[in-house]
């Protein structure tokens, strides 16, 4: 036993931050799969996308493209995406596990990073079961590739934004739902917001508008992939995981 | 060689309520100590401090010589840590538990897997490997949670109230497993249990209102507190007669019988540093009676520690 000790001290412990966030992500993605909010969140998502993808493609002109359910899927991440990081850092608290995790040889934010790499994984693969409606398109017509994609990069980088916001509220809180309902509202005014800015004219309205979440899709329904709008999804993902890092910070003050 | 814990002046505030109050205090390599004291003495708080989950309002922490504030990560990784409530992932089983927290510990796969095994054998969780954490009692609990403190093998264990809410056998159970480790690593753990201190702790601290109040060890403890000794006899023999005579004897500061049907228990109180015993028996012999037994009886922890905290001065403005 003595010497296992000593050798264990004498092997310094390499420090290898992807490692313990690649750890906290596989283990959120399995409790993705052991509990039921993830099936249930992936059963709302496929059913409600399946049924605008339904009514896109047997209306009077039926168009073989996705982009009926690619539209709307934004609004439907309005509840889904904070439905998926509720869990997150909310039961962390609410267990007290985060006492562990945080007097753990962590990182803040590796255990951020870790959390919202699992729940981007989670919606991918989500988002992934609809290209079934894909392959139906290209199996009994004749789809324009490009929208098809960009749209499809677009979504994410959207969900991504959606989903950082989502974790930020899930570190605010030990209640789930109450992250849930603040994180809903964060997004529904930021896609409100575009709407607001229809009513000014001026700086305000391009500011604002620039500000709104969905904005920044359009050029990607419309096959357009334009840097400024990834930057915009990337800038604003790293802002809202920050602010959650920071959140985590200030947890250990109170 | 310096102190595996350091801590030095140590307060800490909450809102305009001190929970820790100028705590000073070092553990040393190999020692297991106890840190009494009753609900809301600040024991919790001091443990969250030094494991790094809390900054303190003012005064260090070091831990093998990492200052927990400033070279925070340094020494969390000398440290295992049993919170209080035993937080656990229900949803995980024992084995892909204690996986995932040698790898947040920094631990390569190869020693996790022979670790899991050693400590699973350890803290008896064989059968329960695959079970799920969620389905567990809360003595099986207890033992994950024990189980993932000394993972690691970590050199400081920081245990808060190990034995609380769980069955007597349990509660043996873990003050031996505590034993076994505390050979090996150096632990700190907090009860309000008294027998609890004697029978796992090398030194006590007493803590009481964010404060410490004592520290010795559990032995001199009660020495010192004590005051005077304490000698039960029990005796056959006339009980006036054996009062007056045993009130005789030179150092005696009181004798106070219990008597019932045909047992009289005498309990005779002598000046601090006197053992009676012999003396006694010499007297009760000559006299013809009959010494059935004698015991050295000492102030037991929990006779001491209502006397601390009750006793002490309680200034007005911090309550």
């Amino acid at each position: 036993m003595r010497a296992t000790l000593t050798a264990a001290l004498k092997e310094a412990p390499a420090h290898l931050p992807l490692r313990v966030a690649t750890a906290i992500a596989v283990k959120e993605i399995q409790a993705y799969f052991t509990s039921p909010m993830g099936y249930i969140v992936a059963l709302v998502y496929l059913a409600v996308s399946g049924f605008w993808f339904g009514i896109s493609i047997s209306g009077f002109f039926p168009e073989a493209s996705p982009e009926g359910y690619i539209r709307n899927t934004p609004f439907l991440l309005i509840l889904l995406a904070p439905a998926m990081t509720m869990r997150l850092l909310a039961e962390e608290q609410k267990l007290g596990t985060i006492e562990l995790l945080l007097t753990s040889p962590v990182r803040d934010w590796e255990v951020v990073l870790g959390k919202f790499v699992a729940s981007l994984v989670f919606f991918i693969g989500t988002l992934s079961l609809t290209l079934y409606y894909v392959i139906l398109l290209y199996a009994f017509g004749d789809p324009d590739s490009g929208p098809i994609w960009s749209g499809y990069l677009g979504l994410i980088l959207y969900g991504a934004t959606a989903l950082s916001i989502g974790l930020l509220t899930s570190s605010l809180t030990n209640n789930q739902i109450v992250s849930l309902v603040v994180g809903l509202g964060i997004l529904l005014i930021l896609t409100l917001i575009e709407q607001a800015a229809g009513l000014l004219d001026g700086t305000w309205a391009t500011v604002l508008s620039q500000i709104g979440l969905t904005t920044h899709l359009d050029d990607f329904y419309r096959g357009v992939i334009d840097t400024t709008h990834i930057v915009y999804y990337i800038t604003f993902t790293m802002v809202f995981l920050f602010l959650t890092v920071r959140s985590l910070e200030t947890r250990r003050w109170r | 060689m310096a102190g595996m814990i350091e801590v030095k002046n140590l307060t800490k505030w909450y809102g305009n309520y001190p929970a820790v109050e100028d705590v000073s205090f070092e553990v040393k390599k190999g020692e297991t100590v106890g840190f009494l004291g009753p609900n809301g003495a600040g024991k919790t708080t001091t443990m969250r401090i030094i494991t790094g989950f809390m900054p303190p309002t003012s005064g260090t922490a070091k831990v093998a010589g990492y200052d927990v504030v400033e070279q925070s990560i340094e020494a969390r990784r000398y440290i295992g840590y049993l919170p209080e409530t035993v937080p656990l992932y229900t949803d995980m089983t024992v084995q892909a538990y204690l996986s995932f927290m040698g790898t947040l510990r920094g631990m390569n796969p190869k020693r996790i897997k022979t670790r899991i095994d050693e400590v699973i054998g350890i803290c008896r969780l064989g059968d329960y490997r695959k079970s799920l954490i969620g389905k567990l009692s809360k003595g099986f609990r207890q033992r994950v949670g024990i189980a993932q403190a000394t993972l690691h093998e970590p050199q400081v264990l920081v245990l808060d109230e190990p034995t609380i809410g769980i069955d007597p056998i349990q509660v043996v159970e873990t003050r031996n497993l505590i034993k076994d480790v505390g050979r090996e690593h150096t632990i700190i753990l907090s009860t309000h249990i008294l027998p609890e201190v004697s029978m796992v702790c090398t030194r006590v601290l007493i803590i009481n209102e964010g404060q410490i109040i004592a520290e010795d060890t559990p032995r001199n403890l009660a020495e010192r507190l004590q005051g005077v000794e304490k000698v039960e006899a029990e005796i056959r023999g006339p009980e006036e007669q054996v009062t007056r005579a045993l009130n005789g004897i030179r150092g005696v500061v009181s004798v106070s019988v219990t008597s019932d049907s045909d047992r009289s228990i005498y309990s005779v109180e002598a000046k601090r540093g006197l053992d009676l015993r012999s003396t006694i028996s010499r007297v009760v012999i000559s006299n013809g009676w009959g010494l059935l037994t004698i015991q050295l009886v000492g102030m037991s922890l929990e006779d001491i520690f209502l006397q601390l905290t009750t006793n002490e001065q309680i200034p007005a403005e911090r309550r």
